[in-house]
């Protein structure tokens, strides 16, 4: 008897399973490969609304004033290029995106080289008081949010000389230092000891083994870590805006700011200036999209 | 990352037997180079982080102006705090708006991973649309956006009551526009972690399920969500910091107006500590929010984690 109840019960699901989810069914059949069109459809219209603010930018920045009415998405009529000749000047670009290149250059390369060491050094000895200590100290700091150092901050870099270019430089790679740290840590603890060992039988000291062994297989997080430190200095505005005193020495962002009110009469020419700021850093992700994904997805893994 | 730590041996359990040539693991020192390497980068870091963070809970406790003179008031500044009603509104608008742009960011991204998920087509094309927001400047985006909340968005619906005029210099409005702005931007990072999450899924689960009949919603709920809620957790835990302490985007949208209807914390510190002569006072104000972010991770992580549990 059980059997006779059971059986009908077996059999149900599969047939089921063919009227509901006919997609289960194919995939165990093999075809792999079929589309799923609703979802491309509501996927489509969501990424409309991430270009539509860009779509936007570009059209108004390459309007006159006078073509500025309407609701604005209308397209311009011409190119008027003299947008972007105004912004070049107004906003002293050229030397904007000098400082700010020069930032994040100097933000990457220092955060890179400094914060690895810092984090071998860790991760070799984690198992030691001091070591451990150090990490837990840095791991702490990644709770602290910054409005409490904002103040304190800028005190102390204008004590110290370092309201200019190379303070925001030191500033990206200190306070990244426990984030990074974190990331490396967990990597380098992956990494076999026993290349080390035997670089050591060989006489190598502890600075050649990090930087002819250690360092070259840190190239993965190397990606991921100066990606998130490139974007983060490129784009920040708060700590510039804080640090900075001379003028000279202003970054793009910041230069959007102190120029927001000269724009007033003049839209397009702001919108130039804005694209302007965006451009270069979108045109480096346009061309290492799929590099920049995976190197912030392995960062987040961690 | 955490089985390789497991199995890899200690190196000074190793040495002793195995290894004599490592001299330098044989005495148990540890060589000076690994000192140098953390040292001087840790005091720099003292000195650039805890130290500010020491001198702003010092300073707290001070009438300091930014210059001059000053005394200590004891817990003046704090009592002072909670009877503020520019902070006490500084906090509820920053409250509101960090929780109501969490939710958003979260549900938003969620979805839109779980499609970039699926088998659409041109995937990853649309997941490097998605992205594009997380490599622009939120105070440029937020002044394009200010532009067409203010111009375009009045025109587009004329007939709408809040949408006729400026919605940035409505009061009570004004705020929803900085969500939108702050969702926009910040689900390009949600989107990407929730994808790594859900890529660590095995197929395997959902050709089981299917097999024994489950919808697509019984899916989500039975086996994605509860295998990528760490990432769940870690997301919203993020989000809800970051929005807390949001900033550039109200100078740009807003500046705090109209009146001081969307000024945010980090902003009233901003303010009243550079340009208000504050500095101490709002030395206490940074250090009752800092304790308040830690308080508020600190609970989320618990309550979320506990949910993790359940599954």
């Amino acid at each position: 008897m059980a059997i006779t109840i059971d059986s009908p019960a077996t059999v149900e699901p599969v047939s089921l399973r063919i009227e509901r989810d006919p997609r289960g069914v194919r995939r165990i059949t093999g075809n792999r490969t079929r589309i799923n069109w609703w979802a491309t459809a509501l996927i489509a219209i969501c990424a409309i609304t991430v270009l539509v603010p860009l779509y936007f930018a570009v059209i108004t920045a390459l309007k006159t004033p006078d073509q500025l009415g309407g609701t604005g998405f209308e397209l311009p009529t011409g190119f008027h290029w003299q947008n972007f000749v105004d912004a070049w000047t107004l906003t002293r670009f050229p030397q904007a995106l000098l400082n700010t290149a020069l930032i994040t250059v100097g933000a990457v390369v220092l955060t890179l080289l400094t914060n690895s060491l810092v984090a071998y050094a860790i991760a070799r000895n984690l198992h030691k008081p001091f070591f451990k200590g150090v990490y837990f100290y840095l791991l702490s700091a990644i709770f602290i949010p910054f409005p409490i150092i904002m103040l304190p901050v800028v005190k102390e870099t204008a004590l110290f000389g370092l309201d200019n270019q190379v303070g925001l430089i030191l500033l990206y790679a200190v306070f990244g230092l426990s984030l990074n740290v974190f990331i490396y840590v967990a990597f380098i603890k992956s990494i076999p000891i026993e290349l080390e060992e035997a670089a050591y039988t060989d006489g190598a000291t502890t600075w050649r083994v990090y930087w002819q062994i250690i360092f070259p297989l840190l190239t993965p997080m190397n990606a991921t870590v100066g990606i998130l430190t490139c974007v983060w200095a490129w784009n920040d505005f708060i700590l510039p805006l804080v640090v900075l005193s001379d003028p000279a020495a202003r970054t793009l962002q910041l230069s959007q700011f102190v120029f927001q009110g000269q724009f007033n009469t003049n839209y397009s020419a702001a919108f130039a200036s804005y694209l302007m700021a965006m451009a270069p850093l979108l045109i480096v992700y346009i061309f290492a999209q799929r590099w920049v994904i995976s190197g912030v997805m392995r960062g987040s893994i961690k | 990352m955490a089985t390789p730590v497991l199995t890899r041996p200690r190196p000074e359990r190793t040495p002793r037997g195995s290894r004599p040539s490592t001299v330098r693991r044989r005495v148990g020192a540890t060589p000076r180079a690994f000192y140098w390497m953390v040292v001087p980068a840790v005091a720099v870091f003292a000195l650039l982080h805890t130290v500010p963070v020491l001198i702003g809970v010092f300073f707290s406790f001070t009438n300091y102006a930014g210059f001059g003179s000053w005394d200590f008031v004891g817990f003046g500044n704090f009592l002072a705090l909670f009877q503020d009603d520019r902070v006490l509104k500084a906090y509820g608008f920053t409250f509101g708006f960090a929780i109501v742009a969490t939710i958003l960011t979260n549900v938003i991204s969620l979805a839109i991973a779980v499609g970039l998920n699926a088998k659409i087509a041109f995937q990853s094309t649309f997941r490097g649309i998605f992205f594009i927001p997380y490599v622009l400047a939120i105070l440029v985006v937020g002044y394009v956006f200010q532009y067409f909340f203010a111009n375009s968005l009045p025109r587009i619906l004329s007939n709408v009551p809040v949408f006729r005029d400026n919605i940035l210099t409505n009061p009570d409005w004004a705020w929803t526009a900085i969500v939108a702005l702050a969702v926009w931007q910040a689900c390009a990072f949600a989107i990407i972690l929730y994808l790594a999450g859900l890529q660590t899924i095995p197929q395997e689960l959902y050709e089981a399920s299917a097999i024994d009949g489950a919808t697509p919603g019984r899916q989500f709920r039975s086996i994605t969500f509860p295998m990528i809620s760490a990432f769940f957790t870690i997301n919203m835990v993020l989000s809800l910091k970051g929005f807390l302490q949001t900033f550039d985007h109200i100078v740009a949208l807003t500046a705090g107006g109209p009146g001081t209807s969307t000024e945010s914390i980090t902003l009233l510190i901003f303010r009243g500590g550079f340009q208000g002569g504050e500095f101490a006072y709002q030395s206490a104000n940074a250090v009752l929010f800092v304790v308040v972010i830690m308080l508020v991770s600190f609970l989320q992580f618990r309550i979320l984690q506990r949910k993790e549990a359940d599954f």
